[in-house]
């Protein structure tokens, strides 16, 4: 701004840019173009290299020169991870987890945040500062005492122990609160007051229907980042059957780390079901997580 | 009794009711917010505060812990496998951070740029950041593998050596800064456009008619408009990148290794929550872990605190 603002006498002010000509600009965008795809390309790249060692055999793999295409072995080693080890728990263990506390997160975060946003209440601010301060908290910090407290409640190695710490979080009162406050207006809120509605009677049919992408971003971005949890599984879940898949493909690796065939194919299906619910909500992700940064 | 909405004129209830009254009213607010201050005082304030004190104990978890004072500090400051695990952490934190905000920033503003399949270029950007960390930890360890992996056969393949990858301290740093870069650099290159996005085009037309060619532009707009989106992702970075666990575990914990938490060869990918991780649950000293833990915390806190007013001292190096 400033560089606009202040004209600098020492440099000759130079004519304007003529508007390049058209077979410049199509030359310019073409370039423009290779370079996007090909950074794209490397992107995707790892993917396509993880399906192409999953389908297949190790002996393949460590071919020289190694293969470049995706073979015709995925299913036998989709096979042999569900003989090497029991992958049909770890799988139904993270799709439980994940959902129960995506489903757990929305509804606390989402009651908090329009309470935060939509009604006045003495201390509500200094609350809500407090909310704020416990971002600051790294999670070290807290997983030693954690792990005793969980020794004392008797939940090592049961699964509530991943979901009740984590069914609500101050990340997403933030965002959800800043969602409501420009998503529902307040001539809503009093309409239905004059109808009799109480607070539950405005979160459920006011609220609620309003805020509904908001709560898919929230619900996505919970959804994949306690599929994708690591430290904390690893820590609690002692019981090697009731572990998550993450916590699963380490403990693959590290008992069968050369059969790389069949490793991949346990990457293959840890990874899958998350592609698929990004993409499914791809575009407004995005967008979202974008916007929440800018903020 | 029902809760009004905020357009009722705060000073008409509040002149005519006292403080506890409003309060007793307001008790589906407080209902609602309540879930998460007892989640928190439970699994975030609690706990928080039993490691400090847990920081002057020694215990193994098993009979009474003992009161040692400082001691577990004064160890903490001269100990050298924590010093070289705080070294391991700052070189791939330069070695991730640096090349990725600057490929995120030439990604973004190219992305800029490009009109058409816009939404299909960020999604292939973006999906690294999707996947999951153990499952490319482990691709990456494939790929960087010393005699088949990909990695070397593209090497070899333009008449280069092998590089020892995993086998070597400074090797293991670069895969997993590799590895973080990998992840990294599309989310932050759609932060780095969402930024762009929201810099008028009018500048940009102003400067094209002083004479300004896109290149000029871009370090003479684009970069200094953009440097509140820059702190952001410097200090997420940071945060992030100092604490990394999951990478470095994966990657040095493969089927050879026999002592799973110490970071590989040399333990080059010892950092410095993998070295907390294996002094708490591989070793049960939990008084130490507890003090290593704080440790990284007032490194983290200085190292934010650090990159918080630099960039914002260099705010203005022009006015």
């Amino acid at each position: 701004m400033s560089i606009l603002a202040s004209p600098r006498p020492q440099t000759p002010r130079r004519a304007p840019r003529p508007a390049p000509s058209a077979g410049n600009r199509r030359r310019r965008r073409l370039g423009l173009y290779l370079m996007l795809t090909s950074g794209a390309l490397l992107s995707v790249f790892p993917l396509y290299w993880l399906v192409v060692i999953a389908s297949n055999t190790t002996s393949d793999i460590y071919k020289s020169p190694p293969k470049l295409l995706p073979g015709s072995h995925l299913f036998e080693n989709i096979e042999a991870v569900f003989d090497k080890i029991d992958f049909v728990a770890p799988l139904a263990n993270t799709l439980f987890v994940s959902l129960a506390v995506t489903f757990l997160v929305l509804f606390f975060d989402s009651l908090a945040a329009f309470a935060f946003a939509k009604f006045e209440f003495p201390g509500r601010d200094a609350l809500f500062t407090a909310v704020l301060v416990t971002f600051m908290l790294p999670m070290q910090l807290a997983i030693v005492p954690q792990f005793i407290t969980m020794v004392n409640l008797g939940w090592v190695g049961h699964l509530q122990a991943l979901i009740v710490p984590a069914a609500a979080n101050a990340f997403g009162i933030f965002w959800l609160r800043q969602y409501i406050k420009s998503a529902v207006p307040d001539e809503l809120m009093d309409a239905c007051v004059l109808d009799g509605g109480g607070f539950m009677r405005q979160y459920v049919t006011v609220c609620l229907p309003l805020i509904r992408p908001g709560l898919g971003f929230l619900g996505l971005f919970t959804f994949i980042s306690t599929w994708n949890d690591y430290l904390w599984p690893l820590t609690i879940l002692t019981d090697p059957h009731r572990i998550t898949l993450q916590v699963a493909l380490a403990q693959l690796q590290s008992a069968f780390g050369q059969d790389y065939g069949m490793i991949m194919a346990g990457a293959l299906l840890a990874t899958v079901p998350l592609l698929v619910v990004f993409l499914f909500g791809a575009r407004q992700f995005i967008g979202d997580i974008a916007k929440g940064a800018i903020r | 009794m029902t809760l009004t909405a905020s357009t009722v004129p705060a000073e008409a209830r509040s002149s005519a009711r006292p403080r506890w009254r409003r309060a007793l009213r307001a008790w589906p607010a407080y209902a609602a917010i309540a879930p998460f201050f007892i989640l928190f005082l439970c699994f975030g304030l609690y706990p928080t505060a039993y490691s400090l004190v847990l920081s002057f104990q020694k215990w193994n978890g098993l009979g009474a812990p003992e009161w040692v004072g400082l001691d577990n500090y004064v160890q903490l400051v001269s100990d050298e496998t924590f010093l070289l695990s705080v070294r391991n952490t700052f070189v791939i934190f330069a070695l991730s951070t640096i090349p990725m905000m600057i490929i995120a920033l030439v990604v973004a503003a190219m992305l800029n740029n490009a009109v058409r399949y816009s939404t299909t270029l960020r999604i292939a950007y973006f999906v690294p950041n999707i996947t999951s960390v153990v499952a490319m930890a482990i691709l990456f360890g494939a790929i960087f593998g010393e005699s088949f992996g990909l990695a070397n056969a593209l090497l070899n393949a333009v008449g280069l050596a092998d590089v020892k990858w995993l086998s070597s301290p400074f090797g293991i740093q670069l895969t997993i800064s590799i590895l973080i870069t990998y992840q990294w650099t599309g989310y932050n290159a759609i932060i780095f456009l969402a930024g762009m996005q929201s810099i008028d085009s009018e500048i940009y037309e102003a400067a094209r008619v002083d004479g300004a060619g896109p290149v000029r532009s871009f370090f003479s707009i684009t970069l200094p408009l953009l440097r509140p989106t820059m702190i952001f992702v410097l200090i997420v970075s940071t945060i992030t990148g100092l604490q990394s666990f999951t990478e470095a575990q994966v990657l040095t914990g493969g089927p050879s290794t026999t002592n799973p938490n110490s970071g590989g060869t040399g333990q080059g990918g010892l950092t410095m929550v993998l070295y907390f991780y294996q002094q708490a649950f591989s070793h049960n000293k939990f008084g130490y872990g507890a003090s290593i833990a704080w440790g990284i915390f007032l490194i983290v806190l200085v190292f934010v605190i650090i990159s918080w007013r630099y960039s914002v001292k260099r705010e203005d190096p022009t006015r």
